[in-house]
């Protein structure tokens, strides 16, 4: 992405920096920015979160309501993710349909979801074929200062662990709202892990300065029993086979980290 | 829910009968479309997939023209028909993704600084889908990239592995993408041994990807030496009809 113009002096200074092993804002090159993680922030809500990734600011609001389930997976419930890059978040972010970028961003999060099987959507089917909970997760991004998907991972679990489901019984094949919640069943607990390449060396959790001059983007989700579940390559250059197991054995160990931040919460 | 196919069997062979790391039977044309500036066309399984590139030509609307070098611009489609139930012909987020990771799979390869305030317009149109329309998007859009005679540091290749019925497979077709365990879609420029296309989805140990990734990266390096011949096999035909012109 090309969002904010970063002058090509610091370009020079961050990829200079990092060459050596350091970064302008003095983390590591493994090291994310200070992380903090609220949950049930938002009451009408059925679940919520909000995560300050440094600068960067997500929330992320779940609902759930009854609808009906795939034809093609008719015992389970659904889960949607959906992304808004709010106009108040950045200066180049604009309303109107969401575009290529925030497409990507809400199919990455949900392939983590997904892929870890996170959500038992079985107990989510109410009458089989026919009436299903509907999980739909909005992430909303508020402040944008670099690397919305780790944020966005983040917050979409921490707020599908914060998420109930209403009771219910069925009475003629009508799904009634009975008083009271269950929790959503949450069996995995998927994180992911970005990584920038610039000047061919991977840094972790770039902000938005070195994604302006990052080369390529490379994203893993790890599931509780680290294994990989999700992955996605983006910006225009290209990585190694090298750079990418490299990459993987990192990631598994950030999010571990990551993960014991969440579930903690 | 239907119990889930058999996708290797004790044999190790797979629904269409290939070994694990046995590509499907692949057919690549280069220069089909007369009106593109360059074109190609795949079948690969029941893949027919075409792709055309337009420019660099005067970039519309005039505002998104670059001052240092083209604007590549993307689109996949999939035609309605292309799928087991009519797919609406409105792009769907998929069709948005994909669209971008494929323009990011190609840009690596395409001196784009050699034709400033242009734009080259790539156009890939699944006719018919069978599982790894992605990669084989980019194994043509390449092909015509060149076909158009635009100046390129290599040719993109790509190719998925995975996992189906616990056996780490080669180019997945439609029934291991979608009931098998996992899918690494990749591209590969070969030369510089550097990928430009790489996803993920389903459960795979770290171990587990390594292995699939090689499988993919060897993959790529067949289908390379494939799309070589699909270009030269456009100019031999244009040397035998200019001498048989001659001829007469």
């Amino acid at each position: 992405m090309t969002s904010v113009m970063v002058s090509r002096l610091r370009q020079k200074q961050i990829a200079q920096l990092i060459s050596s092993g350091k970064r302008l804002d003095g983390r590591g090159l493994t090291d994310y920015r200070p992380i903090q993680i609220e949950t049930g922030i938002i009451e009408r809500a059925e679940g919520s979160a909000r995560v300050l990734l440094g600068k960067t600011e997500v929330m992320v609001g779940v609902k759930i309501e009854v609808g009906e389930p795939f034809a093609d997976r008719p015992n389970e419930g659904v889960l949607t993710v959906n992304t808004e890059l709010v106009p108040l978040a950045s200066p180049t972010f604009e309303a109107g349909p969401p575009g290529e970028e925030s497409m990507e961003l809400a199919r990455v999060v949900d392939r983590g979801v997904r892929e870890s099987k996170a959500i038992d959507l079985e107990k989510l089917c109410i009458i089989q074929g026919k009436k299903a909970w509907v999980v739909f997760v909005d992430v909303y991004v508020l402040n944008h200062d670099g690397n919305l998907i780790d944020a966005s991972a983040l917050a979409a679990l921490a707020a599908l662990m914060n998420t109930k489901v209403f009771k219910h019984e069925v009475k003629d094949d009508e799904v009634v709202i009975k008083p009271g919640f269950i929790k959503l069943p949450i069996v995995n607990y998927p994180v992911e892990v970005t990584f920038a390449d610039i000047n061919g060396r991977l840094v972790v959790d770039p902000w938005l300065d070195e994604e302006e001059v990052m080369d390529a983007r490379l994203t893993m989700a790890f599931d509780k029993d680290s294994r990989l579940c999700a992955m996605q390559k983006g910006g225009t250059g290209t990585l190694s086979p090298q750079q990418i197991l490299e990459a993987a054995s990192v990631a598994e160990k950030k999010a571990e980290e990551l993960r014991k931040l969440v579930v903690k919460s | 829910m239907t119990e889930k196919p058999t996708l290797v069997s004790e044999k190790g062979l797979r629904t269409d009968g290939r070994k694990a790391n046995e590509l499907r039977p692949l057919k690549l044309e280069v220069g089909i479309l007369s009106n593109a500036d360059g074109s190609a066309y795949i079948e690969q399984g029941k893949n027919k997939i075409l792709a055309a590139v337009y420019g660099p030509r005067e970039v519309h609307p005039r505002h998104l023209a670059l001052p240092e070098r083209a604007l590549l611009r993307c689109r996949y489609h999939m035609a309605p028909f292309s799928v087991q139930e009519r797919k609406s012909p409105a792009p769907s987020r998929r069709e948005v993704e994909l669209s971008k990771v494929i323009r990011q799979a190609l840009e690596p390869a395409i001196f784009l600084d050699k034709f400033p305030r242009t734009s080259i317009d790539l156009f890939i149109e699944v006719l018919q889908a069978d599982g790894g329309t992605r990669c084989a998007g980019v194994t043509i859009a390449s092909l015509a990239l060149a076909d158009a005679g635009i100046p390129m540091r290599d040719l993109v290749a790509s190719c998925a592995a995975g996992k189906a019925d616990g056996q780490l497979i080669l180019d997945l077709n439609d029934a291991e993408d979608k009931e098998g365990e996992a899918d690494v879609p990749l591209a590969l420029m070969p030369n510089s041994n550097a990928v430009a296309l790489l996803q993920m989805d389903g459960l795979l140990t770290i171990g587990e990807f390594d292995q699939v990734m090689q499988l993919a990266l060897d993959g790529c390096k067949r289908i390379y030496a494939q799309q070589k011949e699909a270009l030269k096999a456009k100019y031999l035909a244009i040397k035998e009809e200019a001498e048989e012109a001659e001829e007469e």
